[in-house]
């Protein structure tokens, strides 16, 4: 079949417009939830594995292009299918399969008239994130992308009698509403003053001085930015992700924050064309701070979902590290090192799709059959329920960074970037960004602590408080997930996996898009190497081959295991903990969660709000607390909300409620217009 | 087209330091016991030690679950890996193409969440204390590591590790100023990633302040004994790097079969040297609280950052 001749845009399009109708068709059955877990959501998940076969095929293929007669008159819908979309769609669909199989399982036992609802947004959702990426003038991207902001406002609002949800919906809307206006100006100021329609082949045409082209990119890494969760607009990230079901959690961090990041790819090297260096270093700094920030916070909190929350706003400025070099040496004229960084940062973005994604579905299998969310509550819990323990543990390997998993292929491509530094001629850049990777090892080597702390506090250990009685209680062998949840899971482990091992792959795929972006790709060398070695230049240069790698560690394993089994014995005696003989061992002397991030609030004290209550020597109910809040919260967006308040109370005194007050008002108005006009 | 030649070199090199691993361990306690005027138990004792382990009869706690059996099984494939990658003897090893200095930096940090994992299976205020403890020290040496060795990638144009060592084996013999803080740095990690002192005590039992230990207390009979054997691994390993990197003079260069005696010597010379000097250096120190150790290893990780700028100043 020829590729080429294939309708992708048409069929991406009509893809989004089944998920709309899917959803419209849950709204149908009034009585049985059964009909939407056990047909709407599979057949969801059959649409997502069109899409991420369309999509996967259209990469490389010339971009598609046509013109959708809907919209205003005059006015109607670009779409444009081209390698970057495909790229995304691909993201998009991989995630979307694993989690609609999981939702099947998950959502069961849900009220219908709740469930209804929540398939419709939750499907206006897919739709809206599917047409994002696929529109190609600024009138639909806004349409898709506030449908998008809107729908999945109203699933985090999900659970709205509580007030601490409604607050985090409130939050992120206002955020959500503060990026939408900046990427509006951002669209106007890209017309140059002259109006050539919206579509954005008119907006490539537009030729910008250097000052106005940054203040483009600057609205634009301000409106993305904040949807992608970069610091110090990620603050609504923390609390809407975890307030959101965990299928939407998983949807929200794996692939809505990646929407973000291809309009910003979009917008900066697509529409504006060619980067400045600035904003290169811009974005790689914030990109290093936002990684650092966004880890250690993870490292403080106890509710599970929230630290993976916060663990997305770290992948996010990974992604913008690898983004920002990308830009340095694209600008500085070395387009072999700038795909390479910009191919990493796509590849990151893919990793931490899948990943987090799993991360999240296992997180809310634990919730889902336990009612927990605080770590502290939890331990042990690789015996009640070992499948998602397992999947989990595969998610916490790939996040941390550890070969040879999919997310250390993406972090050694940025850091192979990084070491190119040697051709930048620039001072200040030349040094610069070694302290970059020196910053992103630093955020890395984190991330393995945190994630050490998630999965061996939630799921290894003694069980804890819940988990112990949940133990002693009926029905404790019901614990582990469902079929469909299982299925789910695993779905997005064998990526996080076949990602990881054959980089070579994976490399070769994104560096069409990249080329296709760009114009740029990495040298023939480099790709040439074969699918054992991912090579970024030449091998001498550097070289890494996760298959040989997996092999010889699952040679010697096994090779170890055979040996000492043969040339000794396997015998074993089961006996309970030695622990240097203490005999009395309970489970609340094991190390808790704040315990694990009380190093970290010790070393890093500047960066936290903490707020500690340590009981004095004759406190009778001795009670130890500690707080740890975000410093942005209280060091930017309270003065903020209090100065607007201010003002308005001071806006406020015009308003009298008298008549006669508001007539002098127009009176002496008139008379310094009056005055004015002369 | 297969190199056989390389493969007979890399299985040989890599048969060669697990088995020679446990002799430097030795090595390094018996200076110690010379130094500190006892007579010691003999550079063979680790041997003696593995052998008598491997015999016993495992007991493991009731709820230790698969992910504490199997540990001791990745730690030890994760080391052998590591022991094929770092040029000890030659240069040409295939193996080394599956991973360069950044993905030698990642085997370790595997091994590292494996055993901190492994040590909170059990659900004891030890094992977590250990398990917490190593992630402290593991996320301040890794860093540390990364910059030591992205100064040598610098300096060389590559980040392979038998590439940086045949480019640095080259070089005129004269001190860089970013070596210099590369290999102060490097030799601080060394000290913290081994659980040696000041950051830790390998001699020590029952103490509230080990680390490596505290994690591996749960371990016992043939789990125990591949655990020590990959730590002594390990040691072997950092010390090679720390050699390679710092002084790879008299390395044999491709599939020289000739150059093999030499190598061997020379191999065996330089890490009994840096073995006393070890020893040495563990007998004049004391062990730091557990809280000096963060700044302990700031410091490495700002040398070694600092190497890096010195080379982009410098250029040297």
């Amino acid at each position: 079949m020829n590729l080429a001749a294939f309708p992708s845009a048409e069929a991406a399009v009509g893809i989004g417009v089944s998920w709309l109708a899917l959803g419209a068709l849950s709204l149908l059955e009034s009585e049985r939830a059964r009909f939407i877990t056990r047909l709407v959501f599979p057949a969801s998940a059959l649409i997502s594995f069109v899409l991420a076969a369309v999509s996967l095929s259209a990469v490389g293929t010339p971009a598609q292009t046509f013109v959708l007669p809907l919209g205003l008159p005059d006015l109607p819908f670009h779409v444009r299918l081209d390698s970057l979309s495909a790229l995304f769609l691909f993201l998009l669909g991989i995630c979307s399969l694993g989690i609609n199989i999981y939702a099947s399982g998950y959502f069961r036992g849900e009220a219908a008239g709740k469930l209804k609802l929540l398939t419709l947004q939750y499907h206006c959702f897919l739709a809206s994130m599917a047409f994002v990426l696929l529109a190609d003038d600024a009138y639909m991207f806004m349409v898709a992308w506030e449908t998008m902001a809107l729908a999945s406002y109203f699933l985090v609002i999900t659970e709205h009698r509580q007030s601490a949800i409604r607050r985090a919906g409130f939050i992120y809307v206002l955020l959500a509403h503060i990026g939408a206006i900046s990427i509006l100006l951002c669209f106007g100021v890209l017309q140059d003053g002259g109006f050539e329609g919206y579509s954005f082949d008119a907006l490539r045409g537009v030729e910008l001085t250097p000052f106005w082209a940054s203040v483009a990119f600057l609205l634009a890494l301000t409106g993305f930015g904040a949807k992608a969760g970069m610091i110090p607009l990620h603050i609504w990230l923390p609390e809407a992700h975890p307030a959101a079901p965990s299928p939407v959690s998983a949807l929200m961090s794996g692939v809505m924050l990646k929407t973000a990041i291809y309009a910003l790819i979009r917008v900066t090297f697509d529409l504006i064309g060619s980067p400045l260096w600035q904003w290169g270093l811009l974005v790689a700094v914030i990109g290093a701070l936002t990684a650092l920030f966004g880890i250690l916070y993870a490292l403080q909190q106890n509710d599970l979902k929230r630290l993976l929350a916060y663990s997305s706003v770290e992948n996010i400025g990974v992604i913008l590290i690898g983004l920002g070099l990308a830009m340095i040496f694209f600008a500085a004229g070395h387009p072999e090192a700038g795909a390479l960084g910009l191919i990493a940062a796509l590849y990151h973005a893919l990793n931490h799709g899948v990943y987090k994604s799993l991360l999240f579905l296992g997180a809310g299998s634990v919730l889902h059959s336990t009612g927990i969310r605080s770590l502290n509550e939890m331990g042990g819990l690789i015996h009640r329920m070992p499948h998602v323990a397992f999947y989990f543990l595969i998610g916490a390997l790939a996040i941390s960074a550890l070969p040879p998993l999919n997310g250390f292929a993406s972090e050694w491509l940025i850091f192979q970037t990084a070491l190119q530094a040697g051709q930048l001629g620039n001072g200040v850049l030349r040094s610069v960004v070694p302290l970059l990777a020196a910053m992103l090892a630093l955020a890395a080597a984190l991330t393995a602590r945190c994630f050490v702390k998630a999965f061996g506090i939630a799921f290894l250990g003694q069980p804890r408080g819940k988990v112990a009685a949940l133990a002693q209680g009926e029905g404790h062998e019901h614990l582990d997930a469902g079929v469909c949840e299982r299925l789910g899971m695993a779905w997005l482990a064998i990526w996080c996996v076949l990602l990881g091992i054959f980089p070579s792959t994976v490399v070769g795929v994104i560096n069409e898009v990249c080329i296709a972006v760009t114009g740029a790709g990495l040298p023939r060398s480099a790709l040439g190497a074969g699918v054992l070695w991912l090579v970024p230049s030449t091998q001498a240069q550097a070289s890494y081959g996760p298959i040989v790698f997996l092999i010889v560690i699952a040679a010697v394993v096994l090779v170890t295991y055979v040996a000492v089994r043969g040339a000794f014995h396997g015998r074993i005696r089961r006996a309970p903990p030695w622990d240097c003989g203490y005999p009395e061992q309970t489970a609340r002397m094991q190390d808790s969660s704040e315990g694990f991030g009380q190093s970290i609030r010790v070393i890093f004290a500047p960066i936290f709000r903490i707020s500690r209550r340590v009981p004095g020597p004759d406190d009778l109910q001795p009670k130890f607390e500690v707080q740890v809040e975000d410093k942005h919260w209280h060091g930017l967006y309270l003065p903020v909300a209090r100065a607007i308040d201010y003002l308005s109370s001071k806006v406020g005194l015009l308003q009298q409620g008298r008549i006669s007050i508001y007539l002098l008002y127009s009176f002496i108005t008139l008379i310094a217009l009056l005055v004015f006009a002369q | 087209m297969i190199d056989w030649a390389g493969i007979a070199f890399q299985i040989l090199q890599s048969v060669f330091v697990v088995l020679a691993a446990p002799l430097l361990l030795g090595w390094v306690n018996q200076c110690r016991a010379w130094l500190q005027n006892r007579r010691g138990p003999g550079v063979l004792r680790p041997y003696f030690m593995l052998w008598r382990l491997f015999h016993k009869e495992a007991v493991i706690a009731h709820h230790a679950s698969v992910l504490f059996r199997a540990t001791p099984y990745v730690l030890f494939g994760c080391m052998w890996l590591a022991a094929g990658i770092v040029p000890v003897l030659a240069t040409d090893l295939p193996f080394a193409f599956a991973a360069d200095i950044i993905a030698l930096v990642g085997i370790f940090a595997l091994a590292r969440v494996f055993i901190a994992l492994a040590a909170m299976d059990i659900g004891t205020s030890f094992g977590g204390i250990g398990a917490r403890r190593e992630m402290l020290i593991g996320f301040l040496a890794e860093p540390a590591m990364l910059m030591t060795l992205f100064t040598a990638a610098f300096l060389s144009g590559s980040t392979a590790l038998t590439t940086i060592v045949e480019a640095l084996a080259h070089r005129e013999f004269a001190i860089h100023p970013s070596l210099a803080c590369a290999a102060v740095a490097f030799l601080m990690v060394l000290l913290a990633e081994n659980a040696r002192i000041p950051v830790d005590n390998p001699a020590t039992h029952l103490e509230l302040t080990m680390i490596h230990e505290a994690m591996i207390l749960e371990y016992s009979a043939r789990h125990l004994a591949l655990v020590e054997w990959a730590a002594a691994i390990k040691l072997f390993a950092y010390m090679t790097i720390g050699v390679a990197l710092f002084a790879p003079w008299g390395i044999a260069e491709g599939s020289d079969w000739g150059a093999l005696p030499v190598a061997i010597a020379a191999a065996a010379l330089k890490l009994a040297l840096a073995g006393a000097g070890l020893a040495a250096l563990e007998t004049v120190s004391a062990k730091f609280r557990v809280f000096r150790a963060p700044e302990f290893l700031g410091t490495a990780f700002l040398l070694a950052v600092l190497g890096m700028l010195v080379y982009f100043l410098t250029n040297a």
